[in-house]
């Protein structure tokens, strides 16, 4: 597909502000203005309107496709949101306002959604208090290890290490060295951790262990009572990757069992628009004796019901994110809780297991399935079988696009050999699982007597296969 | 199958020991594993190594992991050929997809012959 300034065409008009009717000397400092026009495309109205309408067709997203992938929960996110966020008392809202000083009243609704997102949270997770400013889930992480660090100086120490399961997401790994810890990584035992090992592993430098639960396999982990205890016996933090909350969300609390720091990721469990990187939300709860080392500011109801942003927190860890976070998004969790409702949230979580073992039953004499017990909101298949004939994991997964479906995600964990991660969510029906299912096994059928046919796939989709190695070393971006 | 005059770590380097140097690289397994390499970040010379620690990382379309060094000492070359050219690593993890040759301060204490690691090789193919 052309870009727009290739179908630029000198001198054909389009549709522009006008001229200004009145000599604009003087309301623009001359060393900012433009000497010449901008370079932009000259085409009609209608061009733009068909060439943005194009482009939208080309987007491969859960409103038009099936999007299993594994670890990111990738549920459909409900339109009713979106009316409550263009709500024009929120969506006019100046992110100032709140602190200008006796404007504060011209703001309380916003600052209630904030106050009461928060203590939802906190109810939804066990956790004693929360902040919604992480405004992704890595910036979440990020702010839990900080939180983690300013617990244990505070105690006039240093814990140098962060214990990181082979099992947990992806991403807690990066976010605690990117605070200065040095990660240790912890081998799991038939798909979960083994207490063995980390009771090896835990000493007086450790500052946190950081758990995916259920982990990255889609795998409960059993023996958490018995992490808790040893983490506790060396008084380091036990650290909650949100990630996977949609399997358990009414069903567990996860501060009950003993976790000390949780994020969240809105994007996911709450079913806010993941974005294209962003915008996301990664709010951060802890339990009461990590509530002091929150970031500020931080939302505070006033005995005549009216809210506040306090900033008085001497040993908080200061400001992690512009304004509020992305109260944009965190605006549509909040509708989103309220809407399900308490019901309707433990409903969720029962539904993401149903699909995710549904799909594991269907498919267990096809692929592989390494930890092949009932998993929670997704699981992991192997596709060893298959590559030994030709056709890899990363083959399917391009097959599956061109029959209309999203990949799972491949690869990943790493601890599973040509790794296919799927996550159906609980949005989706029965019909749309079994054609998953039964195009999954026409592409391995088909792969099992003709690998050429699979190896070639996409071929349906806008670009077929690209070159992912050229594009990862050579670093150019330049039109198709 | 794996030359039979390396030594090989489990995490998947190898060291050609000459007297006191040795040369390192990373097995054909741990190449296959990570698929097409696409960056690789090396020690400087002079750096010095310690066996078992990370030496620097390796990224693939797959995966980005830890290079673990083999060997103590202290690294004399690195094969700057990597930098522009990384997929030598894939096509000849032996030879010219070389990392870098280290100055030994000791000698290796935790490597294994071409069939013990053969052994590791085999068990981890069939996870």
């Amino acid at each position: 597909m052309k870009t727009i300034f290739a179908n630029s065409v000198p001198g054909r008009p389009g549709v522009g502000p006008g001229k200004p009717t009145k000599d604009l000397t003087g309301l623009i400092p001359m060393e900012l203005a433009r000497a010449e026009p901008p370079g932009l495309p000259e085409v009609g109205e209608l061009d733009v309107v068909r060439h943005l309408s194009r482009l939208s067709r080309l987007n491969f997203g859960v409103d038009s496709h099936f999007y299993p992938l594994g670890s990111c929960t990738m549920k459909y996110n409900p339109k009713f949101m979106e009316q409550v966020a263009a709500l024009p008392g929120f969506c006019r809202l100046h992110p100032l306002i709140p602190q200008l000083r006796g404007a504060g009243h011209f703001a309380q609704g916003a600052l209630e959604v904030i106050y009461e997102t928060e203590r939802l949270l906190g109810e939804i997770t066990g956790m004693a208090g929360f902040t919604l400013h992480p405004m992704a889930g890595s910036h979440g992480e990020l702010t839990g290890a900080m939180i983690i660090a300013a617990y244990h100086k505070d105690k006039g120490r240093t814990r140098t290490k962060v214990i990181v399961p082979d099992s947990a997401h992806g991403t807690n790994p990066a976010s605690a060295a990117i605070a200065g810890f040095d990660v240790i990584s912890l081998e799991s035992k038939d798909g979960i951790i083994d207490p063995q090992a980390l009771e090896n592993a835990l000493d007086e430098d450790v500052a946190a262990v950081m758990m995916t639960c259920p982990n990255t396999l889609g795998l409960f982990e059993r023996n958490l009572p018995r992490i808790v205890e040893l983490v506790r016996s060396v008084d380091a933090l036990l650290y909650y990757d949100g990630a996977n909350l949609n399997a358990i969300m009414g069903k567990m609390r996860v501060g009950d069992a003993g976790f000390d720091v949780v994020h969240l990721n809105l994007h996911k469990t709450f079913g806010t628009p993941h974005g294209g990187g962003g915008p996301g939300s990664g709010p951060v709860g802890v339990c009461t004796r990590l509530v002091d080392f929150l970031p500020v500011s931080r939302v505070v109801k006033l005995e005549d019901g009216q809210f506040f942003l306090d900033y008085d927190y001497p040993k908080s860890i200061g400001y992690v994110a512009p304004f509020y976070g992305n109260f944009g998004v965190y605006l549509k969790a909040y509708a989103y809780i309220l809407r399900l409702g308490r019901n309707g949230l433990i409903r969720v979580s029962e539904n993401a297991v149903l699909a995710a073992n549904y799909l594991r039953k269907r498919l267990e004499d096809a692929l592989d399935i390494p930890c092949n017990r009932i998993c929670m909101h997704e699981f992991v298949a192997s596709a060893v079988r298959q590559a030994a004939q030709g056709v890899r994991a990363l083959d399917i997964a391009k097959a599956l696009l061109d029959q209309g479906h999203h990949a799972p995600t491949v690869y990943f964990p790493l601890i599973i050999k040509e790794a296919l991660m799927i996550e159906p969510t609980e949005t989706e029906n029965l019909t749309t699982l079994d054609q998953f299912v039964d195009d999954l096994i026409e592409i391995l059928e088909r792969g099992a007597s003709n690998p050429a046919s699979i190896q070639a796939a996409p071929l349906n989709t806008p670009v077929s296969r690209l070159d992912e190695t050229k594009a990862a070393r050579n670093l150019e971006l330049t039109d198709l | 199958m794996n030359p039979d005059d390396l030594l090989y770590a489990k995490s998947h380097e190898w060291a050609r020991i000459s007297g006191q140097e040795a040369l390192v690289g990373i097995t054909d397994f741990a190449q296959q594993q990570l698929g097409d390499i696409t960056f690789v970040e090396l020690p400087a010379a002079g750096d010095s190594v310690t066996e078992g620690q990370e030496m620097g990382s390796i990224e693939s379309v797959k995966a980005a992991s830890e290079l673990i060094s083999p060997v103590s000492g202290t690294v004399l070359v690195v094969n700057t050929d990597l930098e522009n050219a990384p997929e030598k690593i894939n096509r000849d993890p032996y030879g010219a997809g070389w990392l870098v040759r280290v100055q030994l301060s000791a000698q290796p204490q935790n490597l294994l012959s071409h069939l013990q690691y053969d052994e590791i090789v085999e068990g981890s193919e069939t996870v």
